[in-house]
This record gives C-alpha cells, sequence and structure tokens, in this order.
C-alpha cells in the first residue's frame, strides 16, 4: 500500500520537477540572453535581417487575420446586441476588442505560427550541421549572434504590427458594419475615434512587445536545444510554437489583469 | 605546442574519453585515427572548448584551455567541420571572410572580399563561386570553401574533422593535397581526425590511433606500418578479425 503510494506521487511529482528545471532553464536562457543585449558587440545587419523577417514578412498574416477578425466581431456584437436593442455599440466594442485583445492575442499567435517555428528550425538545423560550432571557433558568440538580434528585432516589430493589425481589425469592422449593418460610415468612424482611448491602443501595443519577446525566446531556446537529426529539429519547432502560443495566452491574462484590474 | 594529459570525458553512462595522453608539436601535422564512435570528434571539440572535459588537463603552450580567454585564444584556430558547416544564409565569400568582417580581425568590407576571394583561388574555386550560396555548391566544393574559412585569418592552428568524408577518391585526393599544401606552407601546426587511411598517408606527420578512449599507440606515420601493435594493423588493413570489436 505504501509502496504504491510512494509510486502514485512519484509519477506526479517527475513532471512538475521536470517542468520546473524547464522552467528554470528558459529563466537562465533569457536572463543571459538580456544579459549580452546590454554588452557589445552588436550585430546591426543580422538586426536589420531579423526585421525584415520578423516584422515586414509577417504582415500579410497578420493584417489578414486582423481584416476578417474585425469583421466577424462587428458581425457577433451586432448579433449578440440585438438581443437587448444596444445594436449601436459596434463601433466602440470592435475598436475596444481589437486594440485591447484579439489585436495583440491574435497577431502574438500568428506570428509564433509563422516566426518561432522558422527560428526554432533555423537555428536547430545550424546546431546540427555544427554551424554554431563554427561560430565559436570564428570567435563569435552564438547568443549574441543568433539569439541577440531575433528578441531585440521581435520585441520592437510585433507592437508595430499589433498597431497595424488593430487598425486593419477596426477597418474590417467598418467595412462590415457599413455594407452589412446599414452603418454611416463617418458615425461608425467618429464613433470609433471617440469611444479609444490612448491607453486602450498603449496597453496592446506593450503586450505586442511582451509576445513578441517570448516568441522569439522560446524560437530561439528551442533551437539552441534541439536534438540530433530531422526528429529533433521537428521536435525542436513543435515546442518552440506551442511554448510560445501557451505563453503568450497566459501573459496575456496577466497583463489584462495588471491593466484593467479594477 | 598543444598538450593534453589524461583528458576524460563522460555523457552520461557512456565513458568516451578515459584519460587521452596526447602532445601535438608545433608546426606538425598529426593524424588522430580510431573507429566511429571512439571520441576522436569530442576530443577535438574538448580542446577548442565546445566541449567541456570532464578531468585531466589541455594546455596550449602551457597555458591550460579552460583558463585562457576566449577570442584571443580561439583566433589562433581555424577549423574545418566534417560537413563543411558553412553558414547557408551567406554567400560563399562571405563565409570566407567571416573572422575578417567581424571582431578583433574586422577589417573594411572591401579587403575583407579581396582576402576571400584570394583563399578561394588557393583552394582551386574560381571567384564566380564567390557570390553563390552554400547550398548551390557540390559536396567537394562546400569542404574546399570550408578549407579557405579555416585558412582565411591565417590561423597559427588548423584542425580538421574527418576532411575526405563523403568524397570520391578523387576529391578526397585533391583535399587532402590541398590540407598538406596549405599547412606546409603557412607553418600551422595541425591535427586531424580520420579514419581514411589515404588521408592518414597524405596529410599525417605523426599519427595517434584513439582506442577505448585511450590513445592506443602513438608514432611517425612513417613506422605506422611496421608496427606490430595488433590494434593499429586490424585498423590499417581494415580487418573484421582482431583486437577491436566488429561490431560496437
Amino acid at each position: 500500500m505504501a509502496e504504491a503510494l510512494t509510486g502514485f506521487l512519484a509519477a506526479l511529482g517527475r513532471p512538475v520537477l521536470s517542468a520546473l528545471a524547464a522552467v528554470g532553464r528558459v529563466a537562465i536562457y533569457a536572463a543571459a540572453a538580456l544579459g549580452h543585449l546590454l554588452r557589445p558587440p552588436f550585430y546591426w545587419r543580422e538586426f536589420g535581417q531579423q526585421v525584415m523577417q520578423i516584422g515586414w514578412f509577417s504582415l500579410p498574416v497578420v493584417g489578414l487575420t486582423a481584416i476578417f477578425t474585425g469583421g466577424a466581431l462587428a458581425l457577433q456584437i451586432y448579433a449578440g446586441g440585438s438581443r437587448f436593442n444596444a445594436e449601436a455599440v459596434v463601433p466602440q466594442i470592435v475598436a475596444i476588442g481589437m486594440a485591447r485583445e484579439l489585436g495583440p492575442v491574435l497577431g502574438g499567435l500568428m506570428v509564433a505560427a509563422r516566426v518561432a517555428s522558422s527560428i526554432a528550425a533555423e537555428i536547430g538545423t545550424m546546431k546540427v550541421t555544427e554551424q554554431i560550432d563554427a561560430l565559436v571557433t570564428l570567435s563569435t558568440n552564438p547568443m549574441k549572434y543568433l539569439t541577440v538580434p531575433r528578441l531585440l528585432a521581435a520585441t520592437l516589430t510585433v507592437p508595430v504590427l499589433v498597431g497595424v493589425g488593430d487598425a486593419i481589425g477596426i477597418m474590417g469592422g467598418w467595412l462590415v458594419g457599413i455594407t452589412r449593418l446599414d452603418f454611416n460610415s463617418a458615425a461608425y468612424l467618429k464613433n470609433t475615434v471617440e469611444f479609444l482611448e490612448a491607453w486602450d491602443i498603449g496597453s496592446g501595443l506593450v503586450k505586442g512587445a511582451v509576445f513578441g519577446f517570448l516568441v522569439a525566446l522560446m524560437g530561439c531556446y528551442h533551437g539552441m536545444n534541439s536534438a540530433r537529426g530531422a526528429q529533433g529539429v521537428g521536435a525542436a519547432t513543435k515546442a518552440a510554437v506551442v511554448s510560445a502560443s501557451v505563453l503568450i495566452l497566459a501573459a496575456n491574462y496577466l497583463l489584462t489583469e495588471v491593466f484593467f484590474n479594477a | 605546442m598543444i598538450t593534453l594529459s589524461g583528458v576524460t570525458k563522460s555523457f552520461g553512462s557512456n565513458h568516451v574519453l578515459r584519460g587521452v595522453d596526447l602532445v601535438i608539436p608545433s608546426g606538425k601535422s598529426v593524424v588522430v585515427i580510431g573507429g566511429s564512435g571512439t571520441g576522436k570528434s569530442v576530443l577535438l571539440k574538448c580542446i577548442l572548448g565546445l566541449v567541456r572535459h570532464d578531468g585531466g588537463t589541455i594546455t596550449l603552450d602551457g597555458q591550460d584551455v579552460t583558463q585562457a580567454e576566449r577570442d584571443p585564444f580561439l583566433a589562433r584556430f581555424g577549423m574545418l567541420f566534417q560537413g563543411g558547416a558553412l553558414f547557408d544564409s551567406l554567400r560563399v565569400w562571405e563565409n570566407v571572410a567571416f573572422r575578417l568582417m567581424r571582431g578583433a580581425l574586422k577589417r573594411p568590407k572591401s579587403e575583407a572580399r579581396e582576402i576571400a576571394l584570394e583563399k578561394l583561388r588557393r583552394v582551386g574555386l574560381s571567384p564566380q563561386v564567390a557570390d553563390l550560396f552554400p547550398a548551390e555548391l557540390s559536396g567537394g566544393m562546400q569542404k574546399r570553401v570550408g578549407l579557405a574559412r579555416a585558412i582565411a585569418a591565417e590561423p597559427e592552428i588548423i584542425f580538421f574533422d574527418e576532411p575526405t568524408t563523403g568524397l570520391d577518391p578523387i576529391m578526397a585526393g585533391v583535399i587532402n593535397a590541398l590540407i598538406r599544401e596549405i599547412v606546409v606552407e603557412m607553418g600551422a601546426t595541425a591535427m586531424t581526425i580520420t579514419h581514411d587511411m589515404s588521408s592518414v598517408r597524405a596529410i599525417a606527420d605523426q599519427v595517434a590511433m584513439l582506442h577505448a578512449g585511450r590513445i592506443q599507440w602513438t608514432g611517425p606515420v612513417a613506422e605506422m606500418d611496421a608496427t606490430p601493435d595488433p590494434y593499429v594493423q586490424q585498423f590499417i588493413h581494415g580487418r573484421a578479425q582482431g583486437p577491436i570489436e566488429s561490431v560496437r
């Protein structure tokens, strides 16, 4: 009986300890990366390339996600609001929903899918083909050369993507509002602009910066710790996307608590 | 001179190096032979600090490599990796000039490119190759580019990890000849890891055989064929029968 209980507790404790160890390793990796962020040398060319890769080339997917989400949100709010004669709040709720929540979260998740996977696969492949070792022998710190430019680029560009996504999402809602829900175009835009406060947008941008950091961190961490072979790189890529997505949703809740908890 | 004394390294319960003693004299070309999985590459990575050895000491000109300042230490080395390890995202000339465009050896881009083109010519590649990406090259060309990168900053010590693996015999011969020429021309200290006996005969001044985590035999290449050591004899003649288990 005692043995069975011990076995049961051990089976419960093992994954908890393993998860805590993983959290510790990620925290140490993040702290090391932040330390390198503050000390030269800086690889500005690599940073510029990552700004293009993470920011510019993610614009289409974030924009498409935002426009469809904004449109669907307008339809849902209109349908829900009509139950208590509140159809007129569509512009305001679309704006606040996009700026505070859907813009940053969906933008972050789309970037996680596109960028965390790409970073993990690239760095993982570099690891298994000894390119990381080659960097070291060429007196180049992989943390500075690979991780720091990606972290910095993602932290700076994802808020911009979120801002653009917010605008496109609101435009999606406006488009549906004036074409399908009989809203007056000028009145819709006026209501949106007058209702939104700076912090509605600012909080979303701060979330975007945090999500960008998490996406790049997970991509780099799992890539650097990729096991050998194609299977190892595949597993690292999957782990990067899953962990980045879960962390984005968890961080979103925590940030919402901090920003908007009355 | 690189000196290894009692170097040990384990990965979990797998004791790869069990006390390696080896001296690589300055200006000499030492080739380490041994079967697959005997820890040859680990040995090389321990010297460079890519893998931290568990026990023993490794010194470069009398200084413990674990105590040496990393950048000046690594600046003395060049390395040709088994698969080339060229950076996919960079053009061939940028790979070759990588070290010349960053850090302490940084110089203007045009000068770095000129040096890269000269090193590419040295390994028999035309300037037209310089602007291609590594994925556009054959395996033999990638090895040559890796060799050009290893010698770009004219290091004192060059490591070659399985330089002819995956190449046809003619290309392997070309690479072996290039390595020998370059090492002699530069007066560099060279350490090569291989199980290709044609490489050993072409490149080595001295041979060391790694077996069961220790140096089984070491001596001048001219004495390798005559040594009575049964491990060396089995290895160099590729016999299935002998003291080395064929199934490892």
